[in-house]
């Protein structure tokens, strides 16, 4: 894998000209221009903006109970109600905050263990690296879900943070062996050498030489991460593992499973909940793909423009260049010519 | 199948025009899949004959291994075939177009027709496999029905014709040093005899006595065997060594096609004259060594009229709007045949496009 971000400096004239030409600030705007990032990211900040209001604009208690007994979707309750008669709308706006911060804690935190251990294991070498290896796999083939359960079914009050602290201490591994290789790849390359040549600190070598190259991979591993954190909290609440009464989309499932409401042909208990969950993990995988075409220089031209390509008959392929003789340029060679 | 299969074609008979074994017609090139793209190569036309050794020489981004990764449509996205057509005559006759053939017929072609010695062909082995298996490899896939004994003779025989002896087969790429993987390179290129085969920069990473040993074992095949080179590289010094014909580049369009001693002792481009007297002639007179002032233009943003004009002495005043053409030199007694693209050779343009005509300067009309 050779994303090499430090090419995202200077572009080479002939082969990004309009972007060497952009304006910087112009420049540091294209991420969004790739309409499958944009996708991602609007997504993500319609929950993000839900995670933080959603308490407030709920229209009722999400733990009332209340007279309309397991009523599918009307005005009153837009999502329909549960058996008890509650209001499910406003479980899951009341449920976002709890499945985005989880999320994200869990993204954060094993994003920074698996930096510091991956790093450091492909950067020292020698015995270091043999016993930060042998960590990662070990945490690499424990089975996860039923250490997760284990952990969280022992401790007698897990909540939200509780909760994604033993995500992320599972969850790293993955992330530090993907980043130990490509550190192991980058310490030998010639401009690590001249660093070194140069007189530069290993800390310096590391901050400024390395890690700029892995920023790709790192960004990549956290979206990743927060796919498998919030997945793996929803799955918990589901089971019933974690306390049942603080509300996430799983929690909503937990209840929807426990009063039989697919036998029951109430759709509207666990469909949106479902869908939610599924819509954030496509907007998170959409902004996965949107990095992976914006750090790679070499596919970022095809990536921002895939429809424009698609309109035209271009397909981007190694070895076959594509042959496009379009009526506009005929003409502009010739007026080239004239 | 043996090597007696070629067709043979003695150097010294002069390749004639009415055979031409490749032919690249009006091939434009585009880097980027944006609204302004960089037009990197702009109706570029080239001539390669039946067992000619073609030259294209040129600075640094220039096109060169653009126009010959174009020809065979091996540039890598975000290169984009904007025009042209690229003719290949095979020895039946029969007539190609490389851009419009299909995923299949391409990957049949490649190797058989057109073979290419890629720039750091060194790096181009597996470093895992035998050098013998990795040269039976490519005869097994084209040449259908051969068997692994006779594929692994011809690998042994291949070797020996570029100079290794035949128990190398069982070599590793690292046991073997620069130079001979660089033939072993060459070995496998003409395994399948192809007509026509690309070589780009095929000597720049050796040392001076390797660079010739390769140059003439290139030269000392191609009489042998008949095929017809294109060998990119920018040291003009070697190009004249080896080349027939001679076709200099500068920023996208050719400049000046000639024969190699024309181009040597009779150029007819400014360029080409600047690109002569930037390296010292081993016999002759001693002369000035000048070199070529500035650096070639930004592709993305070229001037209009002729892209060589700030760098050039001869310039005039028509030279900033003219985009010159290819045409004959206008210098009397040159061989028929071979072109220039400077205004100072083409009073027609110029008187029409309302301009006083310039002389041709006697440094280019030797």
């Amino acid at each position: 894998m050779a994303i090499d971000s430090t090419i995202l400096e200077d572009v080479p004239a002939d082969v990004a000209p309009a972007l060497a030409a952009a304006a910087p600030n112009k420049r540091k705007l294209l991420f969004l221009r790739n309409s499958k990032a944009l996708t991602g990211l609007a997504i993500m900040a319609f929950f993000g903006v839900i995670a933080v209001i959603g308490p407030w604009i709920a229209p009722y208690d999400p733990n009332a109970i209340g007279p309309d007994l397991l009523q599918p979707p009307s005005w009153s309750h837009w999502m329909g109600t549960t058996h008890t008669g509650q209001d499910i709308f406003s479980q899951i706006l009341v449920g976002t905050r709890g499945v985005l911060v989880v999320g994200l804690t869990a993204g954060i935190i094993a994003t920074l263990i698996g930096m510091v251990v991956g790093v450091t294991a492909g950067f020292v070498g020698g015995a270091g690296d043999e016993t930060l290896s042998a960590l990662s796999n070990i945490f690499l083939v424990i089975p996860q879900l039923p250490l997760i359960i284990i952990i969280a079914g022992q401790l007698p009050s897990a909540g939200g943070l509780t909760v994604a602290v033993i995500i992320a201490i599972t969850g790293w591994a993955w992330g530090a062996r993907v980043l130990r290789a490509q550190t192991l790849s980058l310490r030998k390359r010639d401009f690590i050498e001249a660093a070194r040549a140069n007189g530069e600190r290993t800390w310096r070598i590391v901050g400024a030489e390395i890690m700029p190259n892995l920023t790709a991979i790192i960004a990549a591993g956290f979206v990743g991460t927060v796919t498998f954190a919030v997945l793996s909290q929803i799955t918990l609440a589901f089971l019933g593992v974690t306390s049942v009464s603080d509300w996430n989309w799983g929690t909503i499932l937990f209840w929807a499973q426990n009063n039989l409401a697919l036998q029951r042909g109430a759709w509207w208990w666990f469909v949106p909940a479902g869908l939610c969950i599924a819509l954030l993990g496509m907007a998170l995988t959409l902004i996965n793909f949107g990095i992976d075409e914006f750090v790679n220089p070499r596919l970022r031209s095809t990536g921002l423009r895939a429809r424009d390509l698609r309109r035209r008959g271009i397909r981007p392929r190694i070895g076959f260049t594509p042959v496009v003789r379009e009526t506009p340029a005929p003409g502009a060679a010739k007026e080239d010519q004239a | 199948m043996s090597v007696s299969t070629f067709p043979g074609a003695a150097r010294g008979v002069a390749p004639t025009a009415a055979d031409p074994v490749l032919e690249i017609r009006n091939l434009s090139v585009e880097y980027g899949y944006d609204e302004n793209p960089t037009k990197v190569l702009r109706d570029v036309s080239l001539t390669l004959n039946r067992g000619e050794v073609l030259g294209l020489a040129g600075e640094s981004g220039c096109g060169k291994s653009t126009l010959a990764y174009a020809a065979t449509r091996l540039l890598p996205p975000p290169g984009l075939i904007t025009g042209g057509s690229v003719i290949f005559r095979g020895r039946d006759g029969g007539e190609q177009d490389i851009l419009t053939l299909s995923d299949k017929d391409l990957r049949a072609s490649r190797w058989q027709d057109m073979a290419i010695v890629f720039q750091g062909a060194m790096n181009s082995l597996n470093p895992v496999h035998r050098i013998g298996r990795q040269i039976v490899d490519a005869l097994q896939a084209h040449v259908p029905g051969i068997s692994r004994s006779d594929a692994y003779d011809r690998a042994a025989h291949l070797l020996e014709l570029v100079g290794i002896s035949a128990d190398r087969v069982r070599s590793y790429p690292h046991q073997l040093s620069g130079g001979m993987r660089q033939r072993v390179m060459i070995a496998m290129a003409l395994a399948l005899e192809p007509q026509v085969l690309i070589m780009d920069e095929p000597t720049t990473a050796l040392d001076v006595v390797m660079q010739r040993q390769i140059v003439e074992q290139i030269a000392e095949l191609r009489d042998r065997l008949g095929f017809s080179v294109i060998f990119i590289t920018h040291d003009v010094s070697l190009l004249i060594e080896i080349a027939d014909r001679i076709a200099i580049m500068y920023a996208g369009e050719i400049v000046e096609d000639a024969h190699a001693h024309d181009v040597y002792r009779r150029p007819r481009h400014p360029y080409s004259d600047g690109l002569l007297h930037s390296f010292p002639p081993l016999r002759g007179p001693r002369r000035e060594l000048t070199g070529i002032p500035g650096s070639p233009p930004d592709l993305s943003r070229l001037p209009t009229g002729c892209p060589f004009r700030d760098r050039c002495e001869f310039a005039f005043d028509a030279c900033a709007t003219v985009t010159p053409r290819l045409t004959a030199p206008a210098v009397a007694g040159d061989t028929p045949g071979r072109s220039v693209a400077c205004l100072r050779h083409d009073p027609a343009a110029v008187t029409a496009a309302g301009f006083t005509p310039q002389p041709v300067p006697d440094r280019l009309a030797l």
